[in-house]
């Protein structure tokens, strides 16, 4: 393999044909769940015409709009507590040194290290022995740990790149560390706040395991969608992951603004 | 903007122990939450498991008897050996899949694609990482299940069917098509770093592109080889989603296996923790293996 220097110009090479190949292994599975979303048959492959019925079938469901609402509720509640408490330990860790920092900082890496079912199985017995009974809070609770954590990581990657002068000139200037915080360095974070906050809300929308062993009564809507795919096929659920992957695309595409936005600055 | 979180040594003056106070009172109003939270949450529970996998085929609401080590024992039992190895299979099968398949991409994105398209490029594979995980690997039964679509575009051609749905094959296309893109997505980092000139110097030194490749560019991104491979390796040991939908009923793993012991039918919570702690360990042990040999090779260069 020899790297070409391009100037602009796509020369056919084996990588590049790969490459082509390797993307349509990424967006097939995707599109071709989209086109048998308008399939009038239920069963099979084959093509029995062109129907909007599993969209209207969708709009009729209302368990699926309940378990959204869910789905919705402990991600907005678990994103906005965190995007505060995680800005404030990447502004804290990047200020100060103390005994047991790294310890600190190891903890802070463990949601994103330790799989899953761990966690949540932790989180169960946890909350079992301490005997508060689940319910949506308790599911917020459990997402705020690796919210925060995600949200702690992507706003310290930003804090590197900053200009630590423009806070200490504030705070020469007469700015309380407060006003410093919240009118220089916070406005400077913003965007990798939001692409961090961004990041957060998808994977708690995405969360099946912590929701499940977490949530009690309540029912975010990956576990509604479990229970229902888990026998099969539902040509009900092919239109709703196009209706999701499209909302996810544009959730992605303004969180690649944000980041693109922070580097800039 | 020093500021320490303990206070002075011997502060007997009430002015000192005040100062001392109020500046370890910003970085504690900076840390403490988001620490007290990760702590009450993610520490104690880990520590808890890791106690209760020492209770004997502990129960819901059971009161705690006594300790020992048989649920280990049991983990060592044939049937509970063959899922670990299970695991470790898939998981090893899938980071040298996505590994394979990813470099070719990485490489092209890196080196050879048009420069002002490469971020667009990479952000577009790295897309499908945004869209739920549970919904992409659903799409997975659309193509594989004996009238899914691979087999519609079989039989037209002619060609035998295949039965991919329930078997190994499935969980190892869903967990490679899963996490390919975070493979590609560190090694583009690590190739986009690559020193040009180095592979200039090997060939005017004579290496061939093929040696040049496997005796510069290989070594050069180690790192990002390790960094990928282990984060790939860790989710897939995880994963709970494909094995599950995709791999049934002969593909148990023991993220499954765990998730039967809490909210399955076989309900032993002492051993489910038991299984939680060896997950955690394997974990552990891929994440220091990396750090123990992973950085090694830069430095040769640095």
């Amino acid at each position: 393999m020899k790297p070409v220097a391009s100037k602009g110009n796509l020369r056919f090479s084996w990588q590049g044909i790969f490459t082509l190949l390797m993307y349509g292994f990424m967006y097939i599975p995707i599109l071709i769940l989209g086109i048998y979303s308008f399939n009038q048959s239920r069963y099979g492959a084959i093509w029995k015409g062109f129907s909007l019925t599993w969209y209207q079938k969708l709009m009729g469901d209302e368990r699926l709009f309940l378990a959204l609402g869910d789905s919705l509720k402990i991600a907005i509640c678990a994103v906005a507590i965190s995007s505060v408490l995680g800005t404030l330990m990447a502004v804290g860790l990047s200020k100060y040194r103390f005994l047991g920092k790294s310890l600190y900082v190891g903890i802070s890496y463990l949601p994103l290290i330790i799989p899953d079912i761990a966690i949540a199985v932790a989180t169960l017995v946890f909350l079992a022995s301490v005997a508060i009974p689940l319910s949506l809070w308790t599911a917020i609770a459990a997402h705020m740990v690796f919210c925060l954590a995600y949200i702690a990581i992507v706003v310290s990657s930003r804090l590197q790149g900053l200009d630590p002068n423009l806070e200490e000139a504030a705070l020469d200037l007469g700015a309380t560390p407060t006003q410093a915080l919240l009118k220089v360095l916070i406005p400077q974070l913003a965007p990798a706040i939001v692409s961090g906050c961004l990041l957060a809300f998808v994977l708690s929308m995405d969360d099946l395991l912590i929701s499940s062993f977490t949530a009690g009564g309540a029912n975010p809507l990956p576990i509604e969608i479990f229970s229902r795919v888990k026998t099969g096929i539902k040509p009900d659920i092919n239109a709703l992951s196009v209706l999701l992957i499209l909302g996810s695309g544009l959730i992605a595409a303004f969180a690649e603004y944000f980041r693109h936005k922070s580097e800039r600055v | 903007m020093e500021g320490g979180l303990r206070p002075e040594g011997r502060a007997i003056n009430l002015s000192t122990i005040y100062q001392g106070f109020k500046s370890s009172l910003r970085p504690l109003g900076l840390l403490g939450p988001a620490g007290l939270w990760l702590f009450l949450l993610m520490v104690l529970p880990t520590i808890l498991i890791g106690e209760l996998s020492f209770v004997p085929g502990l129960k819901p609401g059971q009161p705690i008897l006594g300790y020992g080590l048989l649920n280990y024992l049991r983990i060592l039992e044939p049937t509970y050996l063959q899922v670990l190895k299970r695991s470790a299979t898939f998981a090893t099968g899938t980071t040298l899949l996505c590994l394979l398949l990813g470099f070719p991409v990485a490489y092209w994105l890196a080196l050879m694609a048009p420069k002002r398209w490469r971020n667009l490029l990479l952000v577009l594979f790295i897309l499908p990482l945004w869209t739920s995980s549970l919904l992409r690997t659903y799409a997975w039964i659309t193509l594989l299940r004996p009238s899914g679509v691979i087999n519609l575009v079989l039989s037209t051609l002619g060609l035998p069917t295949q039965s991919l749905m329930n078997t190994p094959w499935a969980v190892y296309i869903g967990m490679t098509y899963s996490f390919l893109p975070y493979m590609v997505l560190i090694l583009y980092a690590s190739l986009e770093r690559l020193d040009l000139s180095l592979l200039e110097a090997a060939a005017d030194l004579g290496a061939n592109p093929r040696v040049a490749f496997w005796r510069v560019t290989v070594p050069q991104t180690f790192p990002g080889i390790a960094a990928g491979g282990l984060l790939v390796f860790v989710t897939s040991l995880g994963d709970f989603v494909v094995p599950t939908l995709l791999g049934g009923p002969s593909s148990m793993t023991i993220s499954r296996l765990i998730y039967n012991q809490f909210l399955g039918v076989a309900r032993n919570w002492g051993f489910g923790s038991a299984l939680s702690m060896v997950l955690i360990l394997m974990v552990s042990a891929a994440i220091s293996l990396l750090l123990k040999y992973g950085d090694r090779n830069p430095e040769m260069y640095s």
